[in-house]
């Protein structure tokens, strides 16, 4: 999996506004708790492997600066919440949720994306097959039907946010769901796991595409890996 | 965008959302019939230009970021919108009526987010000019000073507002006037510090008319509006606006019009509490009157 524990000292930038905490103090708080610091996780391909459908410029920035800022102010929330937590501080603990919701989401999303993409040469656009594209044909009534229903959902999302494939682990069904800003799947409802999510937030794709997000959306099915999503469709219904 | 009927399958989850052509407001003329669609009153909003031309804002705002947001986006909403109201009972009413009505006091309909934007595009290509900039004097930075305490900390205050807002949307100056949105409320002691400057920022379309308050000077946060010139760095792009590109003689001259508005709307609610009070007053009377009547009745 993306995410590894990471243990080390990090230059904090204040982002956001954030204090940052002294040195001394998070050593401390690190070994005494072990704290788990989220990290940024590697891409399993170059940024330009996935040309012409998502330009090497928008995966460099958006790996490197978006997922990046994402993980340094969610890591900084944390460590704020930590030692407001130890001194009882109630009101910094309310006053973190939403740093904590927006940057740990927009990390759990952006993980989730890079391994939602695949280049062309290494199996990106393959259909599903089996499991998953029986499930989809159920559900959906074919491949083609998803794609546009996604697609449409995707263009009609006001402002920032995602377009998610959605699996529903209790009732096993299939759903097109959409969530705003960087909110996680989950805050649509706790039994939804996501199996592929496209990120419609400008930044992914107005360099390329500019304002026109429906060419985006056509374009980026040329990448998705299929893979990924029936390798989660069938360990969360076996 | 098109929804799909999926009543060839079973089992479908029912997650798609509502249908973008919904009925809402077509007003029925000539009784009860919808004109036909060549009689029908087109809606009729233009695409502004900006009061500059659009290379004029280099090096800090590209010709090439005015040709998509002024171009592209911006245009696009003024189509939307006009397809929208067309027919409707918004059309033929202006800009900020539309914003208003369409809010629909915080439950807002589809044409909302073209309304809003043709609204808020206008007012921000006001907002800024070539050779921008500087710092504001007169009235604007004495209340600057009020408010803030003084014109870095106003500043300070206006950038964490746009550098801290998640997603898309919008950060403010304002002039509110403390106005309470209920018919019969009344403000008990209404005193100058009501109206003051505020920074404040708002998500996606939203803007501040819709509170009633008065915008002085807008940023735009979408990404759209900086990633072509300044990529991720949402930073760089706030401060260029604020030293390079900023019309304060334009956020003054809103000031003064904001302050006119509110002295007014002091003056007709002052008008209005004393009409109320000489109506109790005259029906007390006449009350007295009638009873004092009666008693000469039977006296004779």
């Amino acid at each position: 999996m993306a995410l590894r524990t990471l243990f080390s000292k990090k230059a904090f930038t204040t982002a956001s506004g954030f204090r940052p905490i002294a040195a001394g103090d998070r050593c401390f708080l690190r070994q005494a708790r072990g704290l788990t610091v989220a990290a940024l996780p590697d891409l399993a391909y170059d940024y330009g492997a996935l040309e012409p459908a998502i330009s090497g410029e928008i995966m460099r920035l958006h790996h490197q600066k978006h997922h990046q800022a994402y993980v340094t102010n969610y890591n900084n929330a944390l460590e704020q919440l930590e030692t407001a937590m130890a001194k009882g501080d109630a009101s910094a603990v309310v006053r973190l949720q939403s740093a904590i919701k927006f940057n740990g989401g927009g990390h759990i999303n952006h993980s989730i994306f890079w391994k939602n993409l695949k280049p062309v040469n290494e199996g990106g656009g393959e259909p599903p097959h089996s499991t998953l594209g029986w499930a989809i044909d159920t559900d959906f009534c074919s491949l083609e039907a998803l794609v546009q229903k996604m697609n449409a959902e995707g263009a009609a999302l006001q402002g920032s946010g995602w377009v998610w494939l959605a699996l529903d682990k209790g009732s096993k069904k299939l759903s097109v769901e959409t969530t705003a800003n960087q909110d996680p799947l989950v805050s649509k409802g706790a039994n939804l796991v996501p199996l592929l999510g496209i990120d419609v937030w400008e930044h992914a794709y107005y360099l390329q595409y500019k304002n026109v997000r429906p060419d985006y959306l056509k374009n980026i099915w040329k990448v998705i890996n299929w893979k990924y999503a029936s390798e989660v469709f069938d360990e969360e219904t076996a | 965008m098109q929804h799909q009927t999926l009543s060839c399958c079973g089992g479908v989850r029912a997650s798609s959302p509502p249908p973008l052509s919904f009925r809402w407001s077509k007003i029925k003329r000539e009784g009860g019939r919808r004109l036909p669609r060549c009689a029908r009153i087109a809606a009729h909003l233009e695409l502004k230009p900006p009061p500059y031309s659009l290379s004029s804002l280099e090096p800090h705002m590209s010709r090439e970021t005015l040709d998509y947001h002024w171009g592209r986006h911006h245009r696009a909403h003024v189509a939307s919108l006009n397809n929208l109201i067309a027919g409707t009972d918004l059309d033929g009413m202006g800009l900020d009526e539309i914003v208003v009505a369409s809010y629909n006091k915080g439950n807002p309909l589809p044409p909302f987010v073209h309304a809003a934007q043709v609204w808020n595009h206008d007012f921000f290509w006001q907002s800024i000019k070539p050779g921008g900039g500087g710092r504001p004097s007169g009235r604007l930075m004495e209340l600057i000073e009020r408010d803030f305490g003084s014109f870095d900390r106003m500043l300070e205050e206006f950038e964490r507002a746009a550098l801290t807002h998640f997603g898309s949307g919008w950060a403010w100056l304002v002039y509110t006037a403390n106005r309470l949105d209920v018919g019969n409320a009344v403000n008990p002691c209404p005193s100058e510090k009501d109206n003051k400057l505020v920074v404040l920022k708002s998500p996606n379309a939203v803007n501040p008319i819709v509170w009633d308050y008065s915008p002085l000077l807008a940023i735009d946060v979408w990404e759209h509006a900086y990633y072509l010139d300044y990529e991720n760095r949402r930073a760089d792009y706030v401060s260029i606006f604020l030293e390079k590109l900023v019309s304060w003689e334009v956020v003054s001259d809103r000031l003064d019009v904001a302050i006119e508005r509110a002295a007014e709307r002091a003056r007709e609610d002052e008008t209005r509490r004393l009409e109320d009070d000489a109506e109790i007053t005259h029906s007390e009377a006449v009350e007295m009157y009638l009873d004092s009547d009666a008693d000469d009745s039977e006296a004779e």
